[in-house]
């Protein structure tokens, strides 16, 4: 069985994918200053990989891409907290620094600036994408084993998982 | 005999409820508030974080976060060794 729906799914998910991985993007690196962050902007990440099964029924063959992307992120999640240990593990040490989000917030009510926030700012993007990759990877697994996914022999253009 | 127990655990528990109801204190008035804030000031201050829910799962407890992470990963390991291609199978999809 060749699961595929129609063009017209195909075409609306060719179209609404790119909005999705975005907004999940935005979602991940604004999440020092909205409401939002690593785990929610991964699952949203994720859920465009669940569009593209249902609509096209492949991914093509990205399984180990996503484990490596998944054990990435979470090592480096762990080695940004472990940075800190001179003062204690998950110690802010970049914040108001000057660096890399080492930029100052002023008190009280303020719009928000990208370039702040430290460690947090970093922990969200490697949480996004380990939470991001190993979504994609439990809905593989589990619609290859349900029989949508079988085996097409032609390529998957165009169809690559964004960690 | 088994009915009359749950009706006498469901009266029990039942007014345990409705007496923690009863007990509540009023809505936005809290006991304590040195923690809050403490947290409130101290994310913008220390931490150059403006979203303070933020500040809290990725600076204060940041253990936390790293055990749900953690979570996820034995999740996917355990998805990925459930669902794995056995030997005698035939080969669907490349791995």
């Amino acid at each position: 069985m060749n699961w595929e729906m129609s063009r017209v799914v195909r075409t609306i998910t060719d179209i609404l994918i790119v909005p999705m991985i975005i907004f999940g993007i935005y979602l991940v690196l604004h999440g020092h200053l909205t409401p939002g962050g690593g785990f929610q902007g991964g699952a949203v990440i994720a859920s465009s990989t669940a569009l593209l099964i249902v609509s096209y029924g492949t991914l093509g063959k990205h399984k180990k891409d996503l484990s490596s992307i998944e054990a990435v992120g979470l090592t480096l999640f762990i080695l940004i907290a472990f940075f800190g240990i001179g003062y204690t593990m998950f110690y802010n040490y970049l914040a108001g620094t000057g660096g890399i989000f080492g930029g100052t917030v002023p008190a009280g009510p303020n719009p928000g600036y990208i370039n702040t926030g430290g460690t947090v700012t970093l922990m969200n993007l490697m949480v996004g994408i380990e939470v991001s990759a190993a979504l994609s990877l439990i809905l593989w697994m589990m619609s290859r084993e349900s029989g949508i996914m079988e085996a097409k022999d032609k390529g998957s253009e165009g169809m690559e998982v964004k960690g | 005999m088994k009915k009359s127990i749950a009706i006498v655990a469901f009266v029990v528990i039942f007014a345990f409820l409705v007496l923690g109801v009863v007990q509540m204190r009023p809505f936005g008035e809290p006991e304590n508030e040195d923690m809050d804030d403490h947290f409130l000031g101290d994310s913008q201050e220390r931490h150059q974080v403006n979203n303070v829910v933020t500040a809290v799962l990725f600076d204060y407890r940041g253990l936390d976060t790293l055990g749900e992470a953690t979570i996820l990963f034995s999740a996917v390991s355990g998805v990925l060794t459930v669902l794995r291609k056995i030997k005698d199978e035939k080969e669907e999809v490349e791995d």
